[in-house]
């Protein structure tokens, strides 16, 4: 089975139901797998701050959300992140792609992936990064534990987990 | 007709429907107007009172009115696309715009100025997309219902704001009150 197929396999196992996403070229075959399943009311943002909005309405109205976004988005939502999601305390799943890593092709990626983690940690995000495809085993266990806490959890994928970038 | 005239007026009108309103004034004067477990106050957060809206009516099917401002559309204008292609017929978006930022004292916004929110919407495919005056925004919002067709109201009343005090509700309180009256 794809990484792909198994992560998104988690989350209708977890009755997440609608997941809005922000392209990134490393989350691209988990955003069609996401769009393949009927299970799933895939929503394209166009902005992820915007995409939080959507998945707070759809929590509120009693659906399990996710957002699929690269860790750039970081630097878009904080404000977001901690005036609606952590203030009313709603569970987000973040199934972010952590470009900037080892394999990045890149250089200006490296300059957000750099601040990533340090901006979850003062942001009181639990957060978990997955580097080898094994980590991925874990997914399930992360959503359960979001929907536990009510609060936002980053899942960081970066592209060793993914398998580079193909030609390197 | 200022904002909170606008609000006065659509309160019978929206106090048996899901309803969430804009940040700063707007959640003030309605929940001052009249307060209901159907409101949901944003209490932060400028721009997505559309997003969540949108986000509510494609999770359930009652329907759902934003009441957002010209300035937060703005502020995400990215909303109108989004709304615009994915039809949930259950979802009415208020604009009331009087062309200013008024939480923040009555700046200018460019909607008072060359920009059409209502041409804005129409471009970016919204079907449904009503401009009104302000005394005329219950009869519109009331045909929106009515039509059981996704709809965008631009409300455009004047500059100007009341004097009242800032939500002091726990965000957990009313968010939770919120979803006990969706599920209701």
């Amino acid at each position: 089975m794809s990484i792909s197929s198994k992560l998104v396999d988690d989350f209708i196992a977890n009755d997440v139901s609608f997941i809005t996403t922000v392209p990134c070229k490393q989350l691209a075959g988990v955003i069609d797998e996401v769009e393949a399943r009927p299970e799933i009311h895939h929503v394209p943002a166009n902005k992820e701050d915007e995409g939080m909005g959507l998945c707070a309405g759809a929590f509120m109205g009693g659906k399990r959300p996710a957002i699929i976004m690269q860790n750039t988005a970081i630097g878009v939502t904080i404000n977001t992140l901690v005036t609606l999601t952590q203030f009313y305390r709603m569970p987000l799943p973040m199934l972010i792609s952590y470009r900037g890593e080892l394999r990045e092709p890149v250089a200006c990626q490296v300059e957000m992936a750099v601040h990533t983690k340090a901006l979850l940690n003062q942001l009181h995000i639990p957060t978990y990064h997955f580097h080898r495809e094994s980590d991925a085993d874990e997914f399930d266990t992360i959503l359960k534990y979001t929907f536990m806490c009510n609060k936002p959890v980053a899942i960081l994928t970066d592209a060793s987990f993914w398998g580079g970038y193909g030609d390197q | 007709m200022i904002r909170s005239d606008v609000l006065r007026d659509i309160a019978p009108i929206i106090r048996d429907h899901l309803v969430i309103c804009n940040i700063g004034l707007p959640s003030q004067e309605l929940h001052m107007i009249d307060d209901q477990p159907t409101n949901f106050y944003m209490l932060g957060t400028m721009g997505l009172a559309s997003s969540i809206g949108l986000g509510v009516a494609m999770a359930q099917d009652k329907p759902v009115i934003a009441i957002d401002g010209d300035g937060s559309v703005l502020t995400n204008l990215g909303t109108l696309p989004t709304i615009a292609n994915n039809v949930a017929d259950n979802f009415i978006l208020l604009i009331v715009d009087n062309g200013s930022y008024g939480s923040t004292g009555d700046q200018p916004t460019y909607a008072g100025k060359k920009t059409s929110l209502a041409a804005v919407a129409s471009a970016c495919g919204c079907e449904n997309v009503v401009e009104c005056a302000a005394e005329e925004t219950g009869k519109t919002l009331q045909a929106a219902l009515s039509s059981g067709k996704m709809t965008i109201i631009v409300c455009k009343c004047e500059s100007g704001n009341i004097k009242l005090p800032v939500i002091t509700k726990d965000p957990v309180v009313i968010r939770d009150r919120f979803m006990t009256a969706v599920k209701a």
